[in-house]
């Protein structure tokens, strides 16, 4: 089980500096600088600008800079907002997008997982067929059109809670949650209900049955260990890709997350940010799908005893 | 089951929020204004910062000499009480409110602004905009390192509460140019306290650490969500300041913002939503503001271009475009057709240039130019960067050089810094753009078509335009400078390097409780004339 987990960290040190070291020369080659505005910066003061940020060196020396600092866990000053250091930045923005993602995950295994387990045990009937279809169109439903949609009927036409904001209003946490948690409940609702109508058809399920337990607790107690794995196995990814992710619900929401500061660090060729970002999420999503991994080794007895 | 799930959530929210009170109706009593400020501000440096957002947050926190008439018209006192000019037009001897005060009880002095002018011109700051105190005696010299001595620019102080500039030309614009931020004063203590003086990354701004002297004061600061900003009771016309607080919003989508206003969590809108304005405009909604703004929508011509160069060639693009149907039936939001540069009504300046529509006149310079029925000519390119509404215009003006012309055009969209690349370094044929004066006067707009102004992008140097516009700005008679620039806004439309399409309208979302906001053609509405009221 160590040794796995060992593993896995080192591999995921030399990814993390591919990534790096790919992010940094791409957004170079992308046309444009950080500096460029409509009304043209005087070529004195971009000679000036470029020697304050140190973008006069030749391109080798920065990458060389830039990764000695990186090693250092300095992601250099944001070029986009004087005065801010990047790690500032994602530290501001964090705390707010890990509990938008948190309240999304919740909604999504609640209502996700229910519904699968539901569907399962009744299949074929309405109960089945129902929330599945409801889950389909989750999966299809982009989350900048079911959030516009949620918005204008809970907080345009009934009034009932704030259109925007994040710990602002009253209420104004209960929308993006839905929102962004929707399209991930479809998913576990049909995942779920894949793993249960597996498990369900089991021997030990029969043998439980033929002890004459109630059905409830054949269900509760021995079936959805077994067909909620899939739904664990794609919790890591899934969380990694909320985290990610959540940049249109935070801009349909105005929340002041994480996400927004990625995708416009990338039109402002906000270099530092650019890459400070990149590299953050790709350790997220490194991380996430290793403590799945070993989630699902814990959840699954087979897989565990061939570690 | 799920709508089970959602029923029961809507039951538990509506039974818990049926009493709330939305933030602007909240708002009469505490007087706060809800102000959708667009985009996250870079920062509030006021000798650092470049944009809009920027601009509204500053003229709430900081002031300058002078400050912008909210109806329009010559500015208002500032920190200076009264100002002498000289007969020639050259020294300026600016008096200082003897009650204006920083925010940390300090009094604001003619010292105070020598610094901070001296702070915004040196180079190590790296500062975008330097050249709004070229007009200074000395100072594009010092700022290009030529000189190092900063006693040799033209700003000095008489004593604590008089200030003597002295400029190059007479410039009859440089009142108006002293309520831009960029010529705003700097606390010196505290900006020295928290880095030198050209810290770029200084945290004097921080809350806190922050003081400047304009009629409100940082609060708090929240990273994409809220500036918060209270009334400043040392501000020296305190009496005066009606509103507690103003909190700025950063909504940079704008259907959220339009969502926002109509939930009551703002005021004021930044801007309306493409595609709602139309809609708005047949309903009468009584909160759409629909007015003129000094800025003007054309698109550029790459007079280096083989084929552009040749100057009835651009005049024949130019009448070739229906301007009156692009603003009714395409951009649809109370456009005016443009036929200058200049948008007419600038500080009294009406030109009286016009670019018709007469494709027959246009069809025929093409021939002259050998390309008989768009025989030959090559295939065009429209650039623009990648919004819907440049599109459409794209599309439009596409379909009238086709069908007018007989000319093959494509049209190429790129995303802004791509587009901002190309421009500059004349990798384009056509490309759309926009101008939005920094002060109301012509100049702002005929000074950048200047040769080796980098802005012009075009590749068009015209001596006898330079020429115009350098006599114009060495007069001191406002008539007779007008009458040089009229003549030089004359020869840009007759050459057209550049081609006006129409002129800007402010388009955006006020609440009528809002009083004390008129509309003007800079768009600045000063906070302290706000209020609010039902």
């Amino acid at each position: 089980m160590l040794k796995v987990i060992l593993k896995r960290i080192a591999i995921a040190i030399p990814v993390i500096l591919i990534v790096a070291s790919l992010t940094f020369f791409l957004v170079r080659m992308a046309p444009g600088g950080p500096f460029d505005a409509e009304k043209v910066v005087p070529p004195q003061v971009m000679k000036n600008l470029n020697a304050v940020y140190n973008l006069d060196a030749p391109l080798i020396i920065q990458y060389r800079d830039y990764m000695l600092n990186l090693i250092q866990g300095d992601f250099g000053p944001s070029f986009r907002y004087p005065g801010r250091s990047v790690t500032e930045m994602i530290f501001t923005g964090l705390p707010v997008t890990f509990e938008l993602a948190f309240y999304a995950i919740i909604v999504a295994m609640i209502i996700g997982s229910l519904a699968g387990v539901i569907a399962a045990v009744r299949r074929n009937t309405l109960l089945d067929y129902v929330p599945m279809t409801i889950a389909m169109i989750g999966i299809c439903m982009p989350t900048f059109l079911l959030g516009p949609l949620l918005v204008l009927y809970f907080g345009i036409y009934l009034e009932a809670l704030p259109v925007s904001g994040w710990d602002s209003l009253p209420g104004d946490k209960i929308l993006p949650s839905i929102t962004l948690g929707a399209a991930y409940a479809a998913y576990i609702a049909r995942l779920s209900r894949g793993g249960m109508l597996e498990t369900l058809s089991q021997d030990y399920i029969r043998t439980a049955r033929a002890k004459g337990l109630p059905e409830y607790q054949v269900i509760i107690k021995h079936a959805l260990q077994g067909g909620l794995v899939p739904v664990v196995s794609f919790l890591g990814p899934a969380v990694a890709g909320l985290i990610g992710g959540s940049f249109v619900v935070e801009t349909i929401f105005q929340i002041p997350g994480l996400g927004r500061f990625y995708v416009e660090a990338a039109f402002n060729r906000d270099y530092t940010m650019i890459l400070g970002t990149t590299i953050f999420f790709s350790t997220l999503i490194i991380f996430f799908n290793l403590l799945s991994d070993i989630a699902v080794l814990l959840m699954n007895p087979r897989a565990r005893s061939q570690t | 089951m799920k709508n089970a799930v959602y029923l029961s959530l809507l039951l538990i929210i509506v039974s818990s929020c049926s009493d709330a009170v939305s933030p602007v109706d909240a708002a009469i009593e505490n007087q706060i204004l809800h102000f959708g400020n667009g985009s996250e501000p870079q920062g509030l440096d006021p000798h650092i910062v470049t944009g809009v957002p920027e601009h509204h947050l500053l003229i709430s926190m900081c002031e300058g000499l002078t400050i912008a008439n909210p109806k329009g018209g010559e500015n208002l006192p500032g920190v200076a009480e009264s100002w002498d000019i000289s007969e020639d037009g050259k020294t300026y001897t600016f008096f200082l409110n003897q009650n204006a005060r920083w925010s940390n009880g300090d009094q604001v002095t003619a010292q105070d602004f020598v610094w901070s002018w001296m702070r915004i011109l040196t180079p190590s700051l790296g500062s975008q905009y330097p050249d709004m105190l070229y007009y200074l005696k000395g100072a594009e010299d010092f700022h290009q390192g030529k000189i190092k001595d900063f006693s040799n620019v033209g700003v000095s102080a008489i004593n604590d509460h008089e200030l003597r500039v002295e400029l190059k030309n007479p410039t009859p614009f440089f009142i108006r140019l002293l309520s831009h931020y960029s010529t705003y004063p700097v606390h010196k203590e505290t900006v020295l306290k928290h880095g030198t003086i050209d810290d770029r990354n200084g945290q004097w701004t921080r809350p806190g650490n922050f003081v400047c002297n304009g009629p409100m004061n940082l609060k708090t600061w929240e990273l994409n969500k809220q500036i918060i900003v209270e009334k400043n009771p040392l501000y020296w016309d305190a009496d005066r300041v009606r509103l507690n607080e103003i909190r700025y919003y950063p909504v940079s989508n704008e259907s959220t913002e339009d969502r926002m206003f109509r939930a009551g969590q703002l005021h004021v809108t930044n801007v309306v939503p493409l595609e709602k304005c139309p809609i708005y405009i047949e309903n009468e909604n009584p909160n759409l503001r629909i007015e003129p703004y000094m800025g003007t929508y054309f698109y550029r011509v790459n007079t280096l271009h083989p084929v552009l160069k040749d100057k009835d060639v651009r005049l024949a693009l130019a009448y070739a475009i229906n301007r009156k149907q692009i603003v009714e039936k395409v951009s649809k939001c109370g456009q005016a057709a443009a036929y200058s540069f200049t948008p007419p009504g600038s500080a009294g300046y009406e030109p009286d240039t016009e670019v018709p529509f007469n494709p027959e006149l246009a069809r025929s310079l093409l021939a002259d130019s050998g390309y008989e029925n768009g025989e030959g000519f090559p295939v065009l390119e429209i650039l623009f960067n990648t919004q819907e509404g440049h599109r459409k215009i794209a599309l439009a003006i596409q379909q009238m050089w086709q069908e007018n012309l007989g000319i093959s055009v494509e049209l190429v969209n790129q995303d802004w810094k791509v587009y901002l690349a190309r421009e500059m370094t004349g990798d384009f044929q056509i490309s759309r753009a926009g101008w939005i004066g920094d002060y109301e006067d012509p100049n702002t707009f005929l000074d950048t078509l200047r040769p080796n102004r980098g802005n012009n992008k075009t590749g068009w140097e015209n001596e006898e335009y330079d020429r115009l516009l350098e006599i114009a700005n060495s007069t001191n008679e406002q008539s007779l400078r007008y009458k040089y620039l009229m003549e030089a806004e004359r020869l840009l439309i007759r050459e057209m390097p550049i081609i006006p399409i129409y002129t800007y309208v402010r388009q955006y979302q006020l609440s009528s409780d809002v009083k004390g906001w008129y509309p003007n053609l800079l768009d600045t509405h000063h906070p302290k004339f706000i209020y609010l009221e039902r």
